[in-house]
This record gives structure tokens, C-alpha cells and sequence, in this order.
């Protein structure tokens, strides 16, 4: 088992979430899914290390990231399609409500 | 090959301009994730993963997208606006953490010791014979059962949020009154007009 690699494939998971959220600045639905992208990343990091230093423990907080990742994902959609049905549209750059 | 088409996977999400073909590219990435956990022995966290990903967060993506139909042409028109600063920042914390791997996380690879008798000890396969879901129940039910309780209560605040979110409350729609009916005298529902 080569850990290098596996943690590798998280960061450069990880730095594609980032990656995407500066890319993608028009559409929040892909911002989105690059969160996901990040917490997956995360989520796998916790899950080699678990393995890879035998203790449980990660694991069990990777469940609880997981809980968290599902419950934002419900959350940031809910909220989405609740301002799409009173703007009419979701692009960010009109996102200015609350500017003072 | 999982960790390769992983990462593919992961740079078509981004970069593709359909929403929809974005989230199915994300379904194949968590599919490669669950296959890259299975290599490394959690099954339960591989089925798990499987089930809470694609079962929930990417079917309520595709539901979000096909509810929205939101117009694709004006996405993405710049999309190398912030590619020189971008690209060195980016570039430059590829190369630290890249760096931090190969030297501090495995000291012994610039050494004189030889990996190959150092090789690490899958201990829950040799020794153990209680499987991975039967320690994960082991541990949630009994040391961090408060913190079972307490992802629970997140779960069940995010779907009361999401569902009084996205409650369509109409002014002008009739609604049961529920306390009126229960409350109603039945003697005086009837009356005798004289």
C-alpha cells in the first residue's frame, strides 16, 4: 500500500474543488458540486490515514463529515431554488440584497 | 487507473458547460472514489459512500438542475481571466504539498533503509476477526454515542430547513384549520333558524 499516492489523488482532488469555485464564478450550481468535490477530498484523506495508522477513529469522523457534506448539500439547494423562485435566476453577480 | 480517471473525472466537472453532464461527471467521480476505498479495504465505507452520494446529493443535484433550467450560453465566457496569478499560486502550492509528501510524510524514502522490510502491516486482516461495520458499531454505539446523537440532529435540522425552505406557502390559498375544527361545539353546528 503506497499512502503517497492515495493522499496525493486527495490534494489534487481537493485543489480541483478550489480550482473550480475560482473558475466557475457565474454558476453557483457548480460551486456547488466543487464543495462536494472538496469534502470528498477530505473525506478521503481521513479514510487513508484511518487505515493507514490503525486507528478507528478517522473513520468514525469521516461519517461525521459525511453527515455534515449531506446536510449542506440539502441546505445550499433548498436555498438555491428558494432564490431562483423569488429572482428568477441564480447567477452570482446579482447576488447584492444586502449591499449596504 | 481509478486514481487517473478520478481525476479526469473531477476536471470535466468543472469544466464542463452542461450542468447536467457536470453532475453526471461527479457521480463518476464518487463511483471511483468508492472504488479507490474498496482497494483500500473499508467496505462499509465504500458501500457508504456509494449510498449517500450518488443515492443523495447527486440525485438532488440532477433534481436541482432540471428544476432550474437555467440558460447555458452566458456561463463561462472568461473562463483565463485569473490564469497568471491563478496559475503561480496554484502551481506553487502543488509543488509545497507535493514536497511535503514525498519528504516529511515519508521520511524513509531518501534513506538508507530498505522500504521493502518496513512494508506496513495490515493488522485488521491478520489479526482481527471482527469487520470493519462491526467496529464502526462497536465504537458508534457505545464511546461516541453522543456524537452519533448529534450528526443525527443535523440531519434533522437540515431536513426540517429544506422542506420549510422550500414549502410553497401561497397567501391566497385555503387552508385547514385544524385547532377550529377540533374545537367546534357539535351542539351548535346545527341551528334551527326562526
Amino acid at each position: 500500500m503506497d499512502i503517497v499516492n492515495y493522499i496525493a489523488v486527495a490534494m489534487t482532488l481537493f485543489l480541483l474543488g478550489i480550482w473550480g469555485i475560482f473558475m466557475n464564478r457565474k454558476n453557483i450550481l457548480v460551486m456547488l458540486m466543487s464543495i462536494e468535490l472538496m469534502l470528498l477530498a477530505v473525506n478521503m484523506n481521513f479514510l487513508v490515514f484511518s487505515v493507514y495508522l490503525d486507528d478507528v477513529l478517522g473513520q468514525v469522523f469521516a461519517l461525521f463529515v459525511l453527515t455534515v457534506a449531506a446536510a449542506e448539500s440539502a441546505i445550499g439547494l433548498a436555498l438555491l431554488v428558494v432564490y431562483y423562485r423569488i429572482r428568477g435566476t441564480i447567477q452570482v453577480e446579482y447576488i447584492n440584497l444586502i449591499r449596504g | 487507473m481509478f486514481a487517473s480517471l478520478m481525476l479526469t473525472s473531477g476536471v470535466m466537472v468543472i469544466q464542463s458547460r452542461n450542468p447536467v453532464y457536470s453532475v453526471l461527471f461527479l457521480i463518476l467521480v464518487f463511483f471511483h472514489g468508492a472504488a479507490l476505498l474498496l482497494l483500500l479495504g473499508l467496505d462499509f465505507f465504500a458501500m457508504t459512500f456509494l449510498v449517500v452520494y450518488v443515492g443523495a446529493i447527486a440525485v438532488l443535484f440532477l433534481f436541482v438542475v432540471m428544476m432550474l433550467n437555467i440558460n447555458l450560453s452566458e456561463l463561462q465566457e472568461r473562463r483565463l481571466r485569473y490564469l497568471p496569478m491563478g496559475g503561480v499560486l496554484g502551481l506553487l502550492f502543488v509543488l509545497e504539498g507535493l514536497v511535503i509528501l514525498d519528504v516529511d510524510l515519508v521520511p524513509l524514502l531518501y534513506s538508507n533503509i530498505d522500504m521493502v522490510d518496513l512494508a506496513w502491516t495490515d493488522w485488521t486482516t491478520t489479526l482481527g476477526e471482527v469487520s470493519n461495520m462491526h467496529t464502526m458499531g462497536r465504537l458508534l454505539y457505545t464511546y461516541y454515542g453522543l456524537y452519533f446523537l448529534v450528526a443525527s440532529l443535523i440531519l434533522l435540522v437540515a431536513m426540517v430547513g429544506a422542506i420549510v425552505l422550500t414549502q410553497n406557502r401561497r397567501l391566497g390559498a385555503r387552508r385547514q384549520k385544524v385547532y377550529l375544527q377540533n374545537t367546534r361545539d357539535f351542539a351548535r353546528t346545527i341551528r334551527k333558524i326562526s
